[in-house]
């Protein structure tokens, strides 16, 4: 019989048409917000859970402290080559590869773009290891070796369809590097991860030349030997460059960082932003889901005589608590749908424009779960916003709901 | 027909001494002072009295609306003098069913909604539901006004939906008050007539409430109600 009282639930709302809608767009907007909030956070954490992991858990990053913008990048004191060295020394490491990462202007079809130039080592042995623990791998064309020194590779985003050059590269293009011709002689597979996609490499050689600096390393790529534990060896090599920086415990001008101590710490401050959003969305449901109350308690007014009926005819205090129950809880639920559609339609906009410049970290992931719990809550909300009109409708006395006009 | 074919002679409705008392702060007012009556099964019967005679009141209890503040009334052999209104509401729906001077329909509904929903909360299935309410609605004459809403009807017609509407779940009495008060004098005489064929075709037992002479010499008996207790009983004819 359950059905048969959505259904006249169903007539009670659709009779008072532009006042239920108004009363939905609270649990609405409280919907869409996290809807549109936790798809954006879901697809953002797994784009950066994605990009650490490609890292590998077995290298350590070694940066100066202080910079903004790409690591090693502005600080008061760079990391140096004998750094590396010594980094080379700490039991444990296998080998470390001193990379600099380049923000250049890249000239293709008179679009001009600044991306990030990344180093190759010269030495094949480390150039292995880096292109393996990037999951790097050539699509077309080679990988760079030695004395190649007017080549580049370049990533996905350089030969996808549509991209911004409005050219898709293909082997023996020329680019302009900050106004210098390079070939391009191989193209890396898709890899998902944004920064990757975006990345020209080159080798380490060519590219001190084109920034005119033997010394410079903006990051050490510190390789943990085979048995050891990488947050072992990270604590040594932190003490061993205290060591040589002369700096004291907890004032340390640099950073070792595991791979998962990247993603934790941004994992925490991507969690913390979301709880606060959605605590703000988490408000405009409470504030929708009193509006549902006040409706439900006007509708018991206006309805008083209708409840009187229904009793006179038979309905138990039960059934009248069921109809209001299931009537608010409606309003929430198609407050909810109303929601959910406008909360990936406003993620998929947010994605979209995001995109546009050129921030494609920001991906919406939708999961069935998020979906179905919020279909479910603003179910919840709307029949607990309904007990208390509920409860006094159910509590009318036959007699005296007749009475009224 | 089988319910009715038994021919026994039981009382349907039963108050003995009822009394209502209702608290209006300083004073109490006593609505009924002792109320005695029985109604046999196929009685036609009438309740007639003046206004303030404890006539609504009365009305209250013999349609299981209300409890008394004393005494006992009996349905169908059982006591429901101090019943939860909720056990109340399930009574009422199965055994009396209602026609009020003011119509009482759900104006939201259809003429078939209104007769279907007393069968819904009785739990009856939507097919069966259907079918009776269509049948009920043929039967008063209003097959060609079934998905009409109560606005779109007219007062007589109003009334034969709630006619219908009190058929529904066969009930053990049909109770009605005042049915002809909100309607044209020839609008009511159709509906007395049609209550007099519930009666005599389909051999219903009718408690009818009213302070009307004319109205009430439709009923066999006739119970004078003053002053909150049964001053006497007048047979027509």
């Amino acid at each position: 019989m359950i059905k048969d009282y959505f259904k006249l639930s169903f007539r009670g709302i659709i009779k008072r048409g532009l006042r239920s809608w108004l009363t939905m767009i609270g649990i609405f907007i409280g919907i869409a917000a996290i809807v549109s909030l936790i798809s954006l956070g879901n697809g953002l954490e797994q784009a950066i859970t994605s990009q650490f992991s490609s890292l590998g858990s077995d290298k350590l990053t070694i940066s100066a402290k202080g910079g903004f913008g790409m690591p090693g990048q502005g600080v008061l004191n760079p990391v140096t080559v004998d750094d590396a060295e010594a980094i080379e020394d700490v039991v444990g490491v296998d080998s470390t590869i001193t990379r600099i990462l380049e923000p250049v202007k890249i000239e293709i079809n008179d679009v001009i773009e600044y991306r990030a130039l990344a180093s190759i080592p010269e030495d094949t042995k480390l150039m292995n290891i880096l292109l393996d623990s990037m999951g790097l791998k050539i699509e077309k064309g080679r990988m760079l070796e030695q004395k190649d020194n007017d080549k580049i590779v370049v990533a996905y985003d350089y030969y996808k369809p549509d991209n911004v050059f409005k050219k898709q590269i293909i082997v023996g293009d020329r680019i302009l590097i900050n106004d210098r011709k390079y070939d391009v002689i191989g193209l890396l597979g898709k890899s998902g991860n944004p920064l990757m996609d975006g990345a020209v490499l080159m080798m380490d050689g060519p590219l001190r030349e084109l920034i005119d600096d033997k010394e410079r390393v903006d990051v050490i790529v510190a390789v943990v030997a085979a048995g050891f534990d990488p947050n072992k060896v990270a604590l040594d090599i932190e003490k061993t460059l205290r060591k040589r920086r002369d700096v004291k415990e907890g004032k340390e001008d640099f950073t070792v960082q595991t791979p998962k101590q990247l993603f934790e710490t941004v994992g925490t401050i991507l969690a913390v932003v979301q709880v606060i959003l959605i605590g703000i969305a988490a408000i405009s449901l409470l504030v929708g889901g009193i509006g549902i109350t006040n409706t439900m308690y006007t509708s018991v007014l206006e309805r008083t005589r209708d409840i009187g009926i229904m009793k006179s005819i038979g309905a138990r205090n039960k059934d009248i608590l069921l109809l209001y129950l299931i009537e608010s809880g409606l309003l929430g639920l198609t407050g909810g749908i109303v929601g959910i559609a406008a909360g990936i339609f406003l993620s998929k906009t947010v994605e979209i424009v995001a995109n546009n410049f050129g921030i494609s970290l920001l991906k919406a992931e939708f999961s069935l779960m998020l979906i179905l719990f919020a279909l479910f809550f603003s179910f919840i909300v709307g029949v607990a916003a309904g007990v208390l009109p509920a409860r006094q409708a159910s509590k009318l006395q036959p007699v005296e709901a007749l009475r009224k006009k | 027909m089988d319910k009715n074919s038994k021919g026994d002679n039981r009382p349907v409705i039963e108050l003995k001494d009822v009394w209502k008392v209702y608290d209006m702060g300083h004073i109490k007012v006593n609505a009924l002072r002792g109320m005695t009556m029985k109604v046999m099964k196929d009685e036609f019967i009438a309740i007639m009295g003046p206004s303030g005679s404890g006539k609504s009141t009365a009305m209250n209890m013999v349609g299981a609306l209300d409890i008394p503040s004393k005494g006992a009334i009996y349905l169908d052999g059982h006591d429901i003098s101090k019943l939860h209104e909720s056990d109340l509401a399930q009574i009422r729906g199965k055994k009396i069913g209602f026609i009020f001077q003011s119509f009482n329909l759900i104006n939201s509904l259809t003429a078939m909604e209104n007769v279907m929903l007393a069968m819904m909360f009785q739990g009856t299935d939507e097919q069966t539901r259907k079918k009776k309410a269509a049948e009920l609605l043929t039967m008063v004459g209003l097959a060609d006004r079934m998905h009409h809403k109560p606005t779109e009807l007219s007062g007589g017609q109003q009334q034969r939906v709630a006619i219908a509407r009190s058929l529904a779940n066969d009930p053990e009495i049909v109770l009605a008050d005042e049915p002809t008060g909100n309607l044209d004098s020839l609008s009511g005489e159709n509906i007395m007539k049609m209550l007099m064929d519930l009666h005599h075709k389909e051999k219903r037992t009718i408690i009818l409430v009213t302070h009307d002479k004319q109205v009430a010499s439709h009923a066999e008996k006739i119970y004078l109600l003053k002053d909150g207790r049964i001053e006497g009983i007048k047979r027509v004819k």
